[in-house]
């Protein structure tokens, strides 16, 4: 009894009692819930062009962060250090879809799966052979301070990673509604074949998409070092990035950023009003559960294609 | 010349069902478990014996786990590590609060429980497949560990939060614990690892490895041909998962002695994926290859700069070796992405025709 009570009616009780507490919490769980958005941006993106399930996204934003500090640690100014952080993803898109896609061209999905876990050891070798492997800080000049509105306790660099985020979605969605590129991407996220017998360079698109990839990732780095450091863990943010996606279906932005949000209330809310209840440090393992419970109903997440199976 | 099956007649149905049907691989078969049963234990040190060859037959055991799971069943599964952490574990528990039971029958149990473990989170496979599947294996993985770690129960109460398999004889021969020697040790994993590979590679040439295969090659058509999914499905869950917990009691007892969660984290996972795929999927044989191939390179790495005379710093060394690590997966898998099972099929053709290839 005790413990229905407890499971049941406390955390419930105590959400009612504290309502500033609970959207203190709420809030906060979806400005981490951008966070994981941005990460799982970066699999759908590449998942929906080439059929890659690209393990080593979480370890993109680890080199890009690296990247980005090891630059202006050398005294690069801020903005030149963005710029060849940049073309070093772009670069490394380059490399990647010459070196390991290419030869690998119409293997079995897992195969490439596999690859992309062995681009991930290497980049985590060569970026921390590269730049070290100290926690690194990440000064961007955005104030950390925190504010109150209603009783509401919000931070202010939080609120500016939000809004970073947004801004990136919106320019991602119009780049893919509205340019040439974008719709060539799409063309080729449909079908393949299709889209080659039209005449759009497959190599190319993958090339760009990869680099996007890229960019979302040295965002997502960008966010995640200024807030917590700049050091390998960076990199493990991408396991937490994957339930966010079978949440969202492998194939949707908006699914991912939907996802995202869900995970990251799911999660905070979670882990203070029942974590204590069973000892704590839930957050490592409730995200997963929570995408599971919701597989078991919709198969391909929430806006992932229907699946439709022939024989 | 050497290996030519010309002449091999087979003339009753048990001669063509039998498991190796040319004479050269019995003999090289029988060779093979002669020299690691018998010259192995003798002419290796404590060294190769601890740190080569008796990791190489546990994560051998749970390789061929995984292999029975992705290779013949095509169901892909990410929570490898979670599962030998069960037979880990449970091995524990079964060995602390029943100190009289034989060491073998222990591991057998843990084994049972594991697969218990892995049918539950086999469930899912029912639903979703392929990288759906994979992503929520990782909930075993994650929750599993949580688990092991937050529950007292699970390590006696122990503050430290190890377990440390305590010392048991077989035949009145010290198995386990600190005073067991490593050529014991290695004895006895070669023959559960020869006794259970056997057994898998029965398995699945049985009625039970077909249906698996059929799952694999096409879901929905096994199944209107009428292969039960949710039973198919759910037996090779249990069976891999009891190799992979054999695998893990092994590792706890013959091989680390001592162990926490982190002993069993998502790179073991991962570890024990790469031996399956640089291997060989669906073949026996390379899980042994790839198990091989994935224990030895990391020592090889580690041991190359002492002996070509360059000094580093250990962390440097440390990075490149991951980025070696990775570049060589990549590498393997661009040459030949069916694996090293794939290279021993075309050295065996080559060889049939040695040395007079037209």
């Amino acid at each position: 009894m005790e413990l229905l009570n407890a499971v049941f009616v406390a955390p419930f009780a105590d959400m009612w009692e504290f309502p500033a507490f609970f959207v203190e919490v709420v809030i906060s769980g979806l400005l981490t819930g951008v966070m994981y958005s941005l990460v799982a941006l970066g699999f759908v993106l590449i998942f929906k062009a080439s059929g890659v399930f690209n393990f080593s996204q979480g370890v993109m934003v680890l080199f890009a962060a690296l990247t980005l500090v090891g630059l202006m640690e050398k005294g690069v100014p801020i903005w030149i250090a963005l710029i060849l952080t940049m073309l070093v993803m772009i670069a490394l898109a380059f490399a990647v879809e010459r070196v390991m896609l290419r030869p690998l061209v119409n293997q079995d999905p897992i195969i490439l799966f596999m690859a992309t876990i062995g681009l991930t050891f290497f980049l985590e070798g060569f970026g921390e052979t590269l730049w070290g492997s100290n926690v690194k800080r990440l000064d961007l000049g955005i104030p950390n301070d925190s504010f109150e509105i209603h009783g509401v306790l919000l931070n202010e660099f939080d609120l500016f990673a939000a809004a970073i985020g947004a801004v990136l979605v919106l320019g991602l969605a119009i780049f893919f509604h509205k340019t040439p590129v974008g719709r060539a991407l799409r063309a080729v996220a449909d079908d393949h074949q299709a889209a080659m017998s039209v005449g759009i360079p497959l190599k190319t698109i993958w090339i760009i998409v990869w680099s996007v990839a890229g960019m979302v990732a040295m965002v997502a780095g960008i966010m995640w070092g200024a807030k917590s450091g700049v050091q390998f863990s960076l990199s493990l943010i991408a396991l937490k990035a994957l339930p966010v996606l079978i949440l969202g279906g492998f194939t949707s932005v908006p699914g991912a950023i939907i996802g995202g949000l869900i995970i990251g209330v799911g999660e905070k809310v979670a882990e203070i009003y029942w974590g204590p209840l069973v000892g704590g440090a839930i957050e490592n393992w409730f995200a997963y559960v929570l995408a599971l419970a919701f597989l078991l109903f919709r198969p391909q997440g929430l806006f992932g294609e229907k699946i439709i199976e022939r024989v | 010349m050497l290996y030519r099956e010309a002449g091999q007649f087979k003339t009753s149905y048990v001669a063509d069902q039998a498991m190796f049907p040319i004479v050269q691989d019995r003999w090289f078969l029988a060779v093979l478990l002669v020299v690691a049963f018998v010259v192995v234990p003798f002419v290796a040190d404590e060294y190769w014996l601890q740190a080569v060859l008796i990791p190489f037959l546990v994560f051998c055991m749970a390789a061929i786990g995984l292999n029975l799971l992705i290779g013949y069943a095509g169901q892909l599964s990410l929570g490898t590590g979670a599962f030998m952490a069960v037979g880990a574990y449970s091995t524990y528990k079964l060995m602390t609060g029943f100190p009289d039971l034989n060491i073998i029958v222990v591991f057998v149990i843990a084994g049972f429980i594991t697969a218990a473990v892995g049918l539950v989170f086999g469930i899912p496979s029912l639903r979703i497949k392929g990288f759906y599947l994979a992503v929520a294996t990782l909930a075993a993985q994650f929750f599993l560990s949580w688990m092991f770690n937050k529950v007292p129960w699970f390590y006696n109460f122990n503050p430290s939060g190890t377990i440390i398999s305590p010392p048991r004889e077989v035949f009145g021969i010290m198995v386990t614990g600190p005073e067991a020697t490593a050529e014991v040790r290695y004895l006895v994993a070669l023959t559960l690892v020869a006794v259970f590979a056997l057994a898998a590679k029965n398995i699945v040439r049985s009625r039970i490895g077909r249906s698996w295969m059929a799952i694999r090659d096409m879901d929905i058509a096994a199944e209107i041909i009428g292969f039960r999914p949710m039973q198919t499905k759910l037996t090779v869950f249990a069976v891999s998962s009891f190799y992979c917990g054999v695998a893990g009691a092994m590792l706890l007892c013959l091989y680390l002695g001592s162990a926490e969660t982190e002993a069993f984290d998502i790179n073991v996972s991962f570890q024990v994926l790469f031996m399956v795929i640089i291997g060989g999927l669906g073949s026996m044989l390379g899980s042994f290859l790839g198990a091989a191939f994935i224990t030895l390179v990391p020592i090889l790495l580690t041991n190359t700069p002492h002996l070509v005379g360059v000094d580093m710093a250990t962390d440097t060394q440390k990075h490149l070796e991951v980025m070696i690590f990775g570049s060589l997966i990549v590498y393997f898998l661009i040459v030949e992405p069916r694996g090293f099972a794939r290279l021993w099929q075309i050295a065996k053709e080559k060889l049939r025709i040695w040395p007079f290839p037209h």
